[in-house]
This record gives structure tokens, sequence and C-alpha cells, in this order.
């Protein structure tokens, strides 16, 4: 499944992070690996971006970009 | 360099994340003593300091905030240059202090790895050890040194912990051969083009675990809990509009006072120098010219200093991208950035910090599509001029019996600001400024007691870049101004004393004891700025202005509230009457123009407000755009743009007006 439909507070592991743009390089560099431990930690008040946790820092996130990142519960 | 004697001075280099307390590092190495200047052709600040190692002078260079040197943003491309040796004007750095987060290890040691494979000596300072032994974790300083081949020394900026430490590993590594911790596995070359990422990760996670014991995992259970309140989806929102108006009304009360005693300091300065200098062109020009343009920017200054206060003080705590965070949704619909949101709002106060906070934007398309819309937003200089129209045209009357007309014209004004600011980004962001949306990747760092230290160091710098910069332009633009009010000279006094039709009309009306005229009133009409007037008025003559108007019009795009005191001038009241006075609004009121027609009506006094919420009339400001986008272009489109919009809708409101009967 996609970050973007993981619930709130599950723990979850990256499984693939699609894409080859500076984004994708960028939310690799920012941690998000293959193999990594995420939860989603909370959505915004207007329903847009995602606050996850990922090496033990809060990383926020639009869906847009949430939406390229494989996990697995 | 340093080895062959041409320049014995040592070159050290800080890198690190953002957040992870380089910045307080800096500070406390340096002390008072650091320059900032801009690196050649970009915005990218440049801070250095002196710092003593093993007794000799070094140079301690502050790199920006980074995540990674892949050289995806300025920022990142300006460090890895210097790191490189390839920044013109730096000389390549002797050795590198990579600032790293203890409680954030992980993805602060990805920097180090990058840096690591520059090849420059390293030693690691460790932050914020103490905050992450206070949550019950160990982490071993000698394990971590061993496993990355590098000196580590665990640091407090705050009590001094480690400083000297620091000094001398980096004198121990200097000039030495570094090691480099880890090899990339073939594999890991050929494995896309994310391998060697995914590589750097594996050994960060073998290094940390080796060198690391959690007791518990709710290390973040304190930033946890804040946020529970703070990004509330309905408390958070609450929260975020109670600080920002509890931030505007403190600046706005707190900086009054100094505002008013910088004003009357000014004032007695010019009344000084008219005093002591023999009367002539010489004391004209340093207290018309000189001491009344710069004091009128100066005067702003208290104001700067709180905003970048309050301002340095949400960033420092970690509010500041969780304010971000709450709005990036609303801000995206324009196209714009969550963390234009703050530049926004300043930009009420002044359009010169809210521009200059626009530096947290790291796209630079997103960044300048924010510069151009900021001074759409009423700032306070708008005021002096919006309270004269309404008090001149629209006091006592009501709206639906009980409103009173000029609370919602005042509102009508900002709004209209706002409105036209939402239209020009989305225009922006379609063509000239088009990108794909930005990616919106923040951390959302842990809440921490802002360092009062680096707080007030940052608000003096940045008070000291506006009095700088924005000084020197304001200057010239004022002798420039005064010049053009002052020459040339009418050929004799006697001259000046013939009244001209208008004036006799004009003045009996407001002056009625016989005070009928100055030399001063005649003066302008002959000045350069009054034929300048006489030239724009078929320009202008479609909104309803006469050339007396006109000249104000000109004068006040050096600043909008010079359009009060120009009037003054014009309708011969004297200079010191401010916008509350009976006289000035009397003469606004009563002036007429050279035909005998009155010079302004209700319609006129709207339309005036109109242009002067969108025209680009803020010489500070242009100054401003110019330094922070690095080339003219931009701010002579900014004020093109905003003026030609400002035409148009003063026209529409003028002539529309006028075909509704007003």
């Amino acid at each position: 499944m996609i970050l973007t439909n993981l619930p709130a507070g599950r723990d979850a592991r990256v499984i693939a992070v699609n894409g080859t743009g500076p984004v994708t390089r960028r939310l690799m560099e920012m941690g998000v690996v293959p193999g990594v431990a995420v939860q989603v930690v909370k959505t915004a008040p207007f329903g847009d971006p995602i606050e996850i946790r990922v090496r033990g820092y809060s990383l926020a996130m639009r869906k847009n970009e949430a939406d390229s990142i494989e996990v697995s519960l | 360099m340093s080895e062959n004697g041409h320049n014995p001075e040592i070159t050290i280099a800080l890198a690190g994340n953002p957040n992870a307390g380089k910045t307080t590092l800096f500070n406390s190495l340096t002390g008072l003593k650091q320059k900032v200047a801009n690196y050649p052709g970009v915005t990218v600040e440049r801070k250095e300091g002196p710092w003593t190692i093993n007794g000799k002078k070094a140079n301690l260079i502050d790199l920006p905030g980074l995540y990674s040197l892949d050289a995806t943003s300025l920022d990142e491309h300006i460090a890895s240059d210097i790191i490189r040796g390839d920044q013109a004007g730096v000389p390549k750095p002797d050795a590198i202090v990579a600032v790293v987060d203890a409680t954030n290890l992980e993805r602060n040691l990805y920097l180090v790895m990058q840096i690591f494979e520059f090849g420059v000596p390293v030693v690691i300072a460790l932050t914020m050890i103490d905050v992450f032994e206070k949550q019950k974790h160990e982490l071993d300083v000698e394990m971590l040194s061993v496993r990355l081949k590098t000196p580590v020394v665990a640091v407090n900026a705050k009590s001094g912990r480690g400083k000297e430490d620091l000094a001398a590993k980096v004198g121990e590594v200097l000039y030495s051969t570094p090691v480099l911790p880890y090899e990339f596995a073939e594999s890991a070359e050929n494995s896309g083009p994310h391998g060697k990422i995914f590589a750097r990760y594996n050994f960060i996670s073998d290094v940390v675990q080796d060198s690391v014991w959690h007791s518990d995992q709710q290390q973040h259970l304190m930033s946890e809990k804040i946020d529970r309140v703070l990004t509330h989806r309905f408390f958070g929102l609450v929260i975020l509009v109670a600080i920002l108006l509890l931030v505007f009304q403190t600046i706005f009360s707190w900086a009054s006072l100094p505002m008013d005693l910088l004003e009357q300091g000014f004032g007695a300065v010019g009344d000084l120098a008219r005093t002591q200098m023999p009367p002539g062109i010489l004391a004209d020009l340093v207290a018309d010219g000189i001491i009344a343009g710069v004091g009128g920017v100066v005067v702003f200054l208290p104001q700067i200093l709180l905003l970048f206060f309050f301002i340095s003080l949400l960033e420092d705590s970690g509010y500041m991208s969780r304010a971000a965070f709450l709005l990036d949704k609303l801000m995206s619909r324009v196209g714009l950035h969550g963390k234009a949101f703050l530049p926004m709002i300043s930009s009420f106060a002044c359009a010169i910090p809210g521009i200059m906070a626009t530096r947290t934007i790291e796209s630079r398309r997103d960044r300048f599509a924010t510069i151009m819309i900021a001074p759409f937003m009423s700032c306070s200089a708008r005021l002096p001029v919006y309270t004269l129209m309404i008090a001149a045209f629209f006091a006592g009357q009501t709206v639906f019996g009980f409103v009173s007309l000029g609370a919602v014209l005042m509102l009508a004004m900002y709004a209209l600001g706002i409105v036209v600011a939402i239209a020009a980004a989305f225009v922006l962001k379609r063509t000239i400024l088009k990108a794909p949306p930005p990616a919106f990747l923040m951390e959302l760092p842990p809440y921490r007691l802002p360092n009062l230290r680096t707080v007030f160091q940052n608000m003096i710098m940045r008070a000291w870049l506006f009095l700088k910069r924005a000084g020197t332009v304001i200057l010239a633009i004022s002798i420039i101004l005064w010049a053009l009010m002052y020459f040339p000279r009418s050929d004799s006094q006697s001259d000046a004393f013939t009244p001209s039709p208008d004036l006799v009309i004009g003045s009996t009306v407001e002056a009625p004891e016989g005070v009928t005229r100055t030399p001063e009133s005649e003066q302008l009409k002959k000045s350069f700025a009054g034929k300048l007037g006489y030239a724009i008025e078929p320009v202008i003559e479609p909104l309803g202005f006469d050339w007396k108007i006109g000249v104000a019009l000109i004068a006040s795009f050096a600043a909008r509230e010079v359009l009060v005191s120009t009037l003054s001038i014009i309708y011969n009241v004297g200079k010191d009457e401010n916008e509350q006075s009976e006289t000035l609004i009397a003469a606004v009121r009563n002036a007429k123009r050279d035909d005998g027609r009155p010079a302004w009506t209700p319609l006129t006094a709207l339309t005036l407000m109109v242009f002067f919420v969108l025209a680009m009339q803020c010489m500070s400001t242009v100054a401003i755009v110019r330094r922070e986008t690095n080339s003219w272009s931009w701010p002579l489109f900014m004020v093109v743009y905003m003026t030609v919009l400002a035409y148009i809708a003063a026209m529409i409101t003028y002539q529309g007006g006028k075909l509704l009967g007003f």
C-alpha cells in the first residue's frame, strides 16, 4: 500500500520509493529509504500535508509525495 | 595556500543540518565579531568570524544549513563549492566542523557521510547531547568516533562545554589525510540512481546501532504532546490566529512610543541644524532633504526590530514550521508554499521585513512570487494616507445607520490588497514564475526553548542590514526629491510674493486671518517637481487628479507617507502639520484647481486610496527587492506591474464612480 493510505499511528516499513526526480532523491536523502520504519502521525487541518515519523524525527510532506512511497505493515 | 605561506590564516567551515544548533555554536565560538555579506551573485548569506585554534587565528565560515551536498538548492550548491574550494573569494577550508544533533543522529550523519567523501579533514561537534541523555538514552561518543574514524566532541554552546576540546581536535586534524570510514560496494555504485544514498544510510544504521542505546522509544514525547494542541485540526488554527494577533498587536503598541520618540528626535535634530547653520541652501538640504528624508525611514526601525524579534523567537522554538504545516494547503491553492504565509502577514507592518522573511522559502520561483506580491499588503506607511482621506471626506458618515463608513473603507482597502495579492500570485505562478507544484518536504523540529542570545543577535544583524542598505538608497532619493522641489529657485523674493490667482482662491478660504501665502508654494510651482506635476497632469486627469496631486504622487513614490507632508507643503499649511490636523484636512477639502473647481471630491479621495493600495511607492522596498533578487529587472518589473494595476484600478474607480453619478 502507499504511505498516503497508511492509518495514523500504525507502524510500517518502507518497501520502495518510486520515481527518479529531485523530489524522490530528496525524500531518500531525508532518510526515507527502503527498509526504514515509518509512522503517519497526523494530517494537517485542511487535509494536506501529512506528518510522518522516520528515523526518530518528524517530516511533513504533501500527499503527492507520500503517494510515491510504498509501505508494508 | 596555507602550506606555502601566502595566507597564514586557517579556514574552517561549519556545516550541519538546519535546526542542529549550528548558529548557536557559531555565535558561541566567534562571539560578536562576525561579518555578514552575500556570496557574489547570489542571495545566500556569507557569515564568518574569528576563532582561535592552538593559539593561531582561524577564520570560521558558517555554511548555510543543509540536508545534503547534492546541489539541488542554491544553498547546497554554494556549500559544496566552498568545500571543494571552487567558490570565488573563499579559500578551500583546511578542515570542516560538522555539527550533528545527537537527538536526530541518523539523518544528521547523512550530511557528514557526504562531507567525508569530499576528502576534507572533519571534526564532529555533537550538540543536544544533554537533551538526548535526559531522554534516558545513552550514546557512546568513543565508539562513534572509532566507527566514523573521526574525532567526535560533545559540545554545549550555552555552558561552553567542549569548546576548547573542539578547537584542540580541529588543530590535530589540520593537514591530515582523512580516511573514509566505509567503502561503497561495487553494487552500490551500479544499483540505480539512489544506490549511494542507500549505502550511506546502511552504514549509518550500523554505526548508530553500535553506539546508541535507547532505553525507551518515547524520545519525542514532549514535542508530540505540544503538537497535539498546536497542530490540532481546530485548536491549532485558533492558536495560530491568536499568536499572530498578539504579535502584531504587540508590534504596533510597543513600537509606537519609540517611533514617536525617533520622529521627535529627528525633528529636533532638523531644527537644531536650521538654527546652527546659516540660512541658505545648505541648511535647507540638511534639514529638509537629509534629516527629514532619512528620518522618515529610520522611524520604522522599532517595528522592524520587534518583528524580527518575534520571527526569530517563532523560528527558533520550532513553531514556524508548524504554521507552514497548518496553512500549506491554503497557500498551495494559489501556487504558493506554506512558508509564504509569514512574509505576507509581516508585510502588513512593512513590506521590507516581509520580503526579508521570504528567505526561508527554498524554491527560487516560489520565493520570488512571494516577494512580488508582498507589497500589496497594506503596510503601516499607507495608514496616514487612508486616515487623511477618510478624515477629510468620509468622517461621521455611517453605513446601515450604525457602522462607520471610515472603518468600512479602511477594511475594504486591506481586503482589496489581499484579493489582488492572491490574484497576482495565481497569475505569476502560471506565467513568468511557472514551476511544477513545489515539493513540500519539511522537517518539523522538536520544540525547543529559543536561545535568547541568538534571537537578539539575529535581530540586531537584520536591523543593521536594514539601516545600511535601505538607508543609503533612501538618502540618495531624499536628496534628489528635495532638489527637485527646491530648484530652480525663483529669481527674486518679490516674485514669490506675487500671489497667483489659484492661491488667492485657495488660501482665502482656508486662512481667513490673511496669512495667505508663503514663498514655498510659489517655489513648488516653478520647481522641477512642479513642472513634472504639470507634465503628468494629462496622464492623471482620467483619475481626477490635478497637477498638485500629481506633485504629491511623484514625491510619494519615495515613500507613501510622503504624500501627507507634500500635500501640506503644496496647500501651504506648513510642513509640521500631521495628518490629524484640522488645517490640513480643511485645506484638502477646500483646495481648488487652477480653474477654480474643487480639487477633491469624495470620489477623488477614494480613487487616491485605491491607487495607494496597489501602486509600488516605496524606494526602500525597491532597494530591498533589488538586493534579495540580486537583479534590477525584478524590482523594475514590480514597479511597473504594480503601478499599471494601480492606474487601471484607480481609473475604473473614478470613471465608474462618475458614471454612477458620484
